[in-house]
């Protein structure tokens, strides 16, 4: 077996550094990596590129680092629902790569597997488009798309083990695993770390051979972002 | 004229025994609630569920277990869970039968914008690109006119684009709609809406047969 575990939030962050290209799971606010997100802001390394689904509210998941000003480009696939990142894109200080969100997953997993670059009729005869290669196959067009190249991958999972392998619960899946493997670095933060074992590898969602670093995350305050409920009369 | 309720009721009736339906937010998401419940339906959300069930009873909602509109949601047996690459591959795959979406307008090609208006509003496209790219059958929800009065069923978009001829039918306050290769049909008419009042508020080209018919519900 061998072994990712590392002790806390620190050493999982190790080697960080300003302009560095970023990779953040979560969708809304659900499935994000918190711990490292805080430790992010703690470090103040700035002119990050953070590719993410989603840039967080004002002063919760990524909204954070936009608080500090530590992100210098976003790339996302819908930024709604938070006002400092509007400014801050309507005034030019962030710049913003909007991408159709089928095509960030596949840009992550295409990382993670090993292409390129791969087509998609996402976006075709819209701005996402403009400048990029368009082909036609079987009598319809595509649009050709990179893979991302990113330095670190931070990924939220609701077990996992020494080994790395994770498992995720419901739909904070997410985007967590097209990002692992898909950076140099993986890390991994769970809910319950648990020894080797542990885990029924039929189970596994992602194994750990996509992840580098994993360690055992504190205090989620899995905050919800637009709480819907029935009455129980209905 | 129909309420947002209306407008959900009646594209209620296009779905169908068997179908994987992707409902976009807003109006979309109330078509869930008129659905007839002898017709077995799957809805699919594309952050990763596939068997989405009604909000959950106060008290047990989960962090864990939303919709694409990042409300609470329940689950129904038979559902699962996965993530965003595999989600996008059922959309683009073609495995979903029935999208449904909102739209700020569509043109009478069947071209769709709806996620950016210069200037003024910026939130992205989400996962809209992808589903028009990709979905056979697309309904699009909305009024037929938008708050300054502007009919939204255009000859062109003067908005960004999501995707092209692309939508196949629309369902407003005012009127149903076919997207065909010689323009807007009219399908049927809201209850107690003239044909008329629809001609005004479409500014593309509208085909009109003889008969209109009144929406049934």
């Amino acid at each position: 077996m061998i072994k990712k575990t590392v002790e806390g939030v620190g050493p999982a962050l190790e080697g960080v550094k300003d302009g560095m290209t970023l990779m953040l799971g979560g969708f809304g606010l659900c499935g994000i990596p918190e711990n490292a997100i805080g430790e992010l802001v703690r470090l103040g390394v700035r002119d990050l590129t953070c590719i993410s689904n989603n840039a967080g509210v004002d002063d919760f998941g990524l909204g954070l680092l936009l608080q500090g000003h530590q992100i210098k480009k976003m790339i996302a696939s819908y930024v709604g629902e938070n006002a400092e990142f509007e400014r801050q894109m309507l005034s030019g200080e962030l710049e913003v790569e909007l991408t159709p969100q089928g095509t960030l997953a596949e840009k992550c997993r295409a990382a993670r597997s090993g292409f390129p670059a791969f087509y998609t009729p996402a976006g075709y005869g819209t701005e996402v488009a403009e400048g990029k290669e368009a082909r036609e196959f079987n009598g319809k067009m595509y649009v050709l798309e990179y893979a991302f190249e990113a330095d670190f991958s931070f990924v939220k999972a609701w077990k996992g083990d020494e080994a790395g392998n994770l498992i995720f619960k419901g739909t904070a899946r997410n985007f967590n695993p097209p990002m692992c493997g898909a950076a140099k670095i993986t890390v991994a933060e769970v809910e319950e770390l648990l020894p080797a074992g542990a885990l029924d590898p039929n189970e596994i969602h992602i194994p750990g051979i996509f992840v580098q670093r994993i360690f055992q995350g504190e205090g989620y305050e899995k905050r919800i972002e637009k709480r819907t409920v029935r009455s129980r009369e209905e | 004229m129909l309420d947002k309720n209306g407008i959900a009721r009646r594209i209620a009736k296009e779905v169908k025994d068997g179908y994987y339906v992707n409902l976009g937010i807003g109006i979309p998401t109330l078509v869930a609630n008129f659905v007839r419940d002898d017709i077995s339906v799957e809805f699919q959300s594309e952050n990763g569920v596939l068997g989405m069930g009604p909000f959950p009873y106060e008290g047990e909602e989960d962090a864990d277990i939303i919709n694409a509109g990042k409300q609470t949601i329940t689950t129904l047996p038979g559902a699962s869970f996965f993530d965003s690459a595999l989600s996008f591959g059922m959309i683009r795959g073609k495995h979903v039968d029935l999208t449904i979406l909102g739209a700020l307008q569509v043109a009478e090609n069947g071209d769709i914008a709806n996620w950016k208006i210069p200037g003024k509003m910026v939130k992205g496209m989400g996962g809209a690109m992808d589903l028009v790219a990709s979905a056979e059958n697309i309904i699009v929800a909305m009024t037929h006119t938008n708050r300054a009065g502007r009919s939204k069923l255009l000859e062109e978009c003067t908005l960004p684009l999501t995707g092209v001829r692309c939508v196949k039918k629309i369902v407003t306050d005012l009127a149903v709609i076919e997207v065909t290769i010689h323009g807007f049909k009219l399908l049927e008419r809201a209850p107690g809406v003239s044909v008329q009042t629809i001609q005004e508020a479409t500014e593309g080209t509208l085909l009109i047969p003889e008969e209109v018919p009144e929406m049934v519900f």
